[in-house]
């Protein structure tokens, strides 16, 4: 492994996708900046990536319900990373979302407040420095919005309108923005869900394509992981609302 | 939920029971009997088989640290050893021992105590464990070495699971040079031939032969030797690139999408196969070779799920050792038994062991011979037959293959048996942690 000198910065550390894509970074020769609500969660993914990679990983605390002190989180990291991926996401339960006002707002803070609020602070850093990748992992499930997971759906849009916005802000700056649609992941998340296995991706191919886009295919704003979902989610985009509203997706 | 180890022999129904973390693992075992840890569910017959309840142990194989110095690796025993190896060959180390599939935990290697191609030199997984943590049945952790505990310690390396759940294991990593094998192909005609062929490979790191068992006559035990020594940096740039010093993992090229129909193995397609790989063999015998580390040390990791060759009902693997003494007479016996038999199988392989470490290591000084047979009516009367000259001869079985031997073939070949036993009852391991294995062989 050869360093490149390069940080970056994990948020969502201990979930699957965010376990791949720090090591895939650390492989890279990356040192890499882990950041979880569960410090001791996030230590040992900290000790897996350090000693699969022989390199720098260290271990910062974040709740992403607690925007009161991101400002604090991003001035303590060792050095203002050169690209932040935001893996945070909570799928909940729609049904509890439907009937219980706090699980609904916690799914919709958890999958666009928090993570909006946040990479809008690392944007304003990374903005004068001129420099910078920003990632963020948001969901097919915003593309339209379906009875099975609106509020899951509906935040991820928020999301993906968000990074649009970030995106179109730092255009000249020579800060990037990327949206990534994984589409269906096996990980603890989808554990026990009968997913299509066309459709669906590992943790490691979800790193993989994070990792390329940010640093590799560097044109790229949007990305999904397999790209049998552009054509399919063109398709579910373009069905008109009158038929759209009648169907079971 | 239905189980079944690799061999898909026996297939029994147990309740499964996940862990994602270490110190879940106690609240797991807490109030359960019959229970036993499984890795990646490469052992072949019932050894990975709760005999009430299977505690899935991959969610715990997070790494935890290493020394460069000194090559010490601490892991979680659920970490596989295909992820070790992706990681560390690269940088220059490698397993002290590797079974014939990368596909396997450090748990599962140290409960089998697996050997590998440098058994003779090197002894077996366990040999190389420095320490390892241990759930035990009365709930707590008690950390086990050659120092501290060392009596559960050799009970649990090749203990099958049964003394507790291994949660964490420290080993040394071994240096390398390269990731390329120097191996030299020697052909022998006959079993006289290949055993003397494995004993003069005995101060080479790596030796095994491959049997054609279909062989019969003056061609009884025809093999090819392959004898391997970890490649110098210089011996490589001699013919690659700087950059191809480690090169990574193969990817499997094959995978079989389906069972194939039993009679697609006979006597027929079997010996036209050995007949093949034995001239192909013997044409690169002229000069040594490089050849990657994947397939020297995995060759059947190349085809994924090449156990569905053997059908629906699956396939026994029979694997013993037989003392180093009389191994020519009663190795010769066996090989004619099966090539009598006409149940030849695609992996035959024969190979030299050591001592081995733990109350219940199957390895001893001797060779070691492992046929593939599918499961029929007829091959359990025929392989009991083959087990009491195996235990006339000294000999004995291997567990983490094993999926019907007999109580006295399992109890005559394992004379530490009673003290694996007393350390269990004390430690009250009999009362908590039971596989099919265990029962059926009353350990």
């Amino acid at each position: 492994m050869t360093k490149t000198g390069k940080s970056v910065l994990l948020v969502g550390a201990t979930s699957d996708i965010g376990r791949a894509t720090a090591l895939t970074y650390a492989t890279a020769g990356w040192d890499v900046q882990l950041a979880g609500r569960n410090l001791e969660a996030v230590q040992r993914e900290a000790d897996d990536i350090g000693t699969r990679s022989g390199g720098q990983v260290s271990v910062h605390r974040l709740d992403i319900l607690d925007s009161e002190r991101f400002e604090d989180f991003v001035g303590r990291l060792p050095v203002l990373p050169d690209t932040v991926v935001c893996v945070v996401g909570e799928l909940g339960e729609q049904v509890r979302a439907e009937k219980e006002i706090q699980h609904a707002s916690m799914v919709m803070r958890t999958n666009f407040e928090g993570p909006a609020l946040l990479l809008g602070i690392i944007a304003d850093r990374f903005s004068p420095r001129g420099s910078g990748t920003i990632v963020g992992i948001s969901s097919v499930a915003g593309d339209r919005g379906r009875a099975s997971n609106y509020v899951y759906g509906a935040a991820k849009a928020g999301f993906t309108a968000f990074l649009s916005g970030l995106r179109n802000r730092l255009a000249q700056t020579g800060v990037r923005v990327v949206t990534v649609k994984p589409g269906f992941v096996r990980t603890q998340m989808t554990a026990g869900m009968k997913l299509p296995g066309l459709l669906t991706a590992e943790p490691n191919e979800v790193a993989a394509a994070i990792f390329t886009a940010a640093e590799e295919k560097t044109s790229r704003d949007i990305i999904y992981v397999r790209s049998v979902w552009w054509p399919l989610m063109a398709v579910i985009r373009s069905i008109p609302e009158p038929l759209f509203k009648r169907l079971k997706l | 939920m239905i189980l079944e180890g690799w061999g898909r022999y026996p297939r029994l129904v147990s309740e499964v029971l996940d862990c994602q973390k270490p110190a879940d693992a106690a609240d797991v075992v807490a109030g359960r009997y019959g229970l036993i840890a499984r890795g990646n569910g490469r052992s072949y017959g019932d050894a990975a088989l709760g005999d009430v309840a299977t505690l899935m142990c991959r969610g715990i194989g997070r790494m935890k640290s290493f020394d460069p110095q000194t090559g010490l690796l601490t892991v979680e025993a659920g970490a596989m050893l295909s992820d070790i190896l992706e990681a560390f060959i690269p940088r220059g180390y490698f397993s002290p021992v590797v079974p014939g599939t990368k596909f396997v935990t450090v748990g599962g290697m140290i409960a089998s105590d697996v050997h590998g191609k440098n058994h003779h030199r090197d002894g077996g997984f366990g040999a190389h464990v420095v320490s390892l943590r241990l759930l035990i049945a009365d709930g707590s952790v008690l950390t086990c070495s050659r120092d501290e505990n060392a009596e559960l310690f050799f009970a649990t390396i090749g203990g099958m699971g049964l003394t507790g759940i291994i949660t964490e294991a420290s080993f040394h990593m071994r240096r390398i040079e390269t990731g390329w094998i120097h191996q030299e192909t020697i052909v022998a005609q006959n079993l006289e031939e290949a055993l003397a062929a494995l004993q003069a490979a005995d101060e080479t790191s790596y030796s095994v032969a491959w049997i054609d068992c279909l062989a019969r006559g003056a061609s009884l035990g025809r093999s090819l030797i392959f004898a391997g020594e970890h490649a110098t940096r210089e011996q490589v740039l001699a013919h690659k690139a700087e950059k191809e010093l480690f090169p990574p993992p193969k990817k499997a090229r094959l995978s079989l999408p389906m069972d194939f129909p039993a009679w697609t193995l006979n006597r027929t397609s079997v010996s036209v196969f050995n007949e093949a790989y034995y001239r192909l063999g013997a044409r690169k015998s002229a000069a040594p070779s490089l050849v990657h580390w994947n397939p020297h040390f995995f060759p059947l990791d190349g085809i994924q799920e090449w156990n569905r060759l053997y059908g629906r009902s699956g396939f026994l693997q029979h694997q013993c050792v037989v003392p180093e003494a009389n191994a020519l007479p009663v190795l010769g016996q066996i090989l004619q038994r099966i090539a009598d038999s006409g149940k030849g199988s695609f992996l035959a392989v024969l190979k030299k062991l050591g001592v081995g470490a733990g109350l219940l290591s199957f390895p001893m000084p001797g060779y070691t011979l492992a046929l593939d047979l599918p499961v029929t009516e007829d091959v359990f009367p025929l392989l009991e037959e083959i087990d009491k000259v195996i235990v006339d001869a000294g000999g004995r079985l291997y567990l983490a293959k094993d999926a019907r031997q007999s109580r006295q073939t399992f109890e005559a070949g394992y004379p530490r048996l009673a003290s694996f036993k007393d350390i269990r009852r004390a430690t009250g391991g009999d009362a908590r942690f039971a596989s099919r294995l265990a029962t059926r062989l009353g350990i």
